[in-house]
């Protein structure tokens, strides 16, 4: 699904904040990226999404060079992806069930597909009740569901997450992981960012570490 | 393996479904008119901030229209003079009664003459008295000051301007004139500055228009500025440009249509305050012109002009600012 061949990234200021990575993501797969702060894992993230663009080396995503893709194709793959945001993205001036809507709005749905869709999401996270709600009058780990909702609602074949439980307890972010392996037990390929050790200790799923921007390892973490 | 061909099959369905519903008319257009009525929400939200620009882009309208309008009832005023040159021969007044009838006979002759009317003293100033609100003042004269005229009308064939001025020299020729004057002159003048001034209007309504586009522009722009997180956030999600530019193009659209409907309202009520000193004015020369308002067809064009330079003026905007709007 996902393949880094000798991949860098400099930002415009000439910072490396990726140095020649290379690895491989299977269909249906589930893995982690992990590392200290500044490491590179929402530049990884954000590169399979073409938010930031390769500035040397290839990428492959569910089998098409996405590498020098033309800008005005970009929405589309993004369409495939769903992104959890490292600072969710909500929109402040619409209610949860608007910004979860989004997604389907974009790609064209219909009024009932939207509003089946989009309850069927909110219920798999337990927002049901907050459909009507604006997203200030959210809790972090509120605000953070809302953003997953939006992330699945339009049943991507790829789910990438930056930093999902970042705002959670220890048993919601255990419940949100349950909810990425369902995800993942239905075909969908799962990448999460996440320097909770800890829990990546516990799930036992492969990992890919980062260390200033070098792959410093990728393997089945111990547990 | 498995797990490949099931997302193969998955990824096949998913741009099916797509395609289907990127292509059915139904969702486009209801998709347009929601754009288009979510825009219209957007600005009816903010009642002053639209009306402001709104008042701008109808005043810039208003201006050339209105002018296009008087120049068009000048135009017509002259006209209505054009085909009906006529020549006034004011005689000496040494010319007795029965010499002026015998010229009138005369000149009657002449191949180029049409028609040949005697106005005496006593008409003139039976006319004049009737007609000035003088008639006490006239009363007081012992003596008519006036003098007999004769009004020449051209033949059909010999009304073009230089058959005209040659008439002009025969009649100015006559023994018995004073003074022979061809009343086509005023027109003929009336009739080129006109035709500058509606140059002069072409120019300003370009101006105008420029001014129009940059109001339209700036407001867009403002308006991309503060829905900058929005139009982040939407591209996150693989919102194409298109979508995005949507909503702005169709709120620059509204802005045109509500102008040119004030524009409409300006000039109609203009011409409708100017109606009635205009009515008092022609009657006072005992003319038969209406003052022509706004014709159905100039609403349209006001209207289509709106649109189209509220559409252009977001385009602007948007291909100016949009652009450099990516996230990151
Ligand atoms: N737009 C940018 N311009 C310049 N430098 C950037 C930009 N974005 C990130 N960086 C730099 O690149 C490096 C990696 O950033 P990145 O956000 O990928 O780290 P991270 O591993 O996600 O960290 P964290 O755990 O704190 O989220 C950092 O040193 C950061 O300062
Ligand atoms: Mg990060």
């Amino acid at each position: 699904m996902i393949r880094f061949d000798n991949v860098s990234k400099r930002y415009p200021g000439g910072f490396e904040a990726l140095k020649n990575i290379s690895l491989e993501l299977e269909s249906g797969a589930m893995a982690f990226i992990t590392g200290h702060s500044g490491a590179g894992k929402s530049t990884l993230l954000k590169l399979i999404a073409l938010i930031e663009r390769t500035t040397r080396g290839q990428i492959h995503v569910n089998g098409q060079n996405v590498t020098n893709v033309n800008r005005r194709r970009i929405p589309f793959i993004r369409r495939k992806i769903g992104f959890i945001f490292q600072d969710h993205n909500l929109l402040f001036d619409r209610t949860v069930f608007d910004n979860v809507a989004l997604p389907l709005i974009i790609a064209g749905y219909r009024h009932q597909e939207i509003g089946r869709r989009v309850r069927a999401a909110l219920d798999k996270l337990g927002l049901l009740s907050k459909e009507r709600m604006y997203p200030i009058t959210l809790s972090g780990g509120e605000q953070q569901r809302v953003g997953i909702a939006r992330a699945v609602v339009n049943k991507p074949l790829l789910l990438l997450a930056d930093e999902p439980t970042g705002n959670l307890d220890p048993a919601l972010s255990f419940e949100i992981m349950e909810l990425f392996e369902r995800f993942n037990q239905v075909g969908v390929t799962v990448l999460i960012a996440s320097h909770d050790v800890g829990l990546l200790d516990r799930l036992g799923y492969p990992v890919i570490t980062l260390d200033h921007g070098h792959l410093a390892g990728s393997g089945q973490q111990s547990s | 393996m498995m797990r490949a061909r099931r997302t193969r099959h998955q990824s096949l369905h998913h741009w099916s479904a797509t395609l289907r519903r990127m292509l059915s008319p139904r969702t486009w257009v209801t998709r347009h008119a929601q754009v288009a009525l979510e825009s219209l929400g957007r600005l009816y939200r903010n009642p002053l901030a639209t009306l402001m620009t709104a008042a701008v882009i109808g005043i810039a309208l208003a201006m050339p229209a209105s002018l296009y309008l008087l120049l068009n009832n000048l135009d017509r005023l002259s006209g209505s003079w054009d085909g009906q040159a006529s020549l006034s021969v004011f005689l000496k007044d040494t010319v007795p009664g029965a010499v002026a009838g015998k010229l009138v006979d005369r000149v009657r002759g002449w191949p180029e003459v049409a028609e040949v009317t005697l106005v005496t003293p006593e008409q003139a100033l039976e006319e004049f008295r009737q007609r000035s609100g003088f008639a006490d003042v006239l009363d007081t004269l012992d003596e008519n000051p006036l003098p007999t005229v004769l009004l020449v009308s051209p033949a059909q064939d010999h009304a073009d301007p230089q058959s005209a001025a040659a008439m002009q020299n025969r009649l100015q020729a006559l023994p018995e004139t004073e003074l022979a004057q061809l009343d086509l002159q005023w027109v003929q003048r009336l009739s080129a500055m006109l035709a500058l001034a509606q140059r002069g209007v072409l120019l300003i309504g370009a101006l105008l228009a420029l001014a129009v586009l940059l109001v339209v522009g700036n407001t867009i722009r403002l308006e991309i500025q503060n829905r900058r997180e929005e139009i982040v956030v939407t591209k996150l999600i693989g919102a194409t440009d298109g979508f995005i530019r949507r909503p702005f193009l169709y709120s620059g659209t509204w802005y045109g249509i509500i102008g040119a409907l004030l524009a409409w309202l300006l000039v109609e009520t203009g011409f409708w305050l100017l109606s009635e000193p205009v009515r008092q004015l022609v009657e006072l020369y005992q003319g038969s012109f209406q003052l022509q308002t706004l014709p159905f067809v100039l609403l349209l064009v006001l209207l289509a002009g709106g649109i189209l330079l509220g559409l252009l003026g977001s385009w602007l905007a948007v291909w100016r600012h949009l652009g450099a709007i990516e996230p990151s």
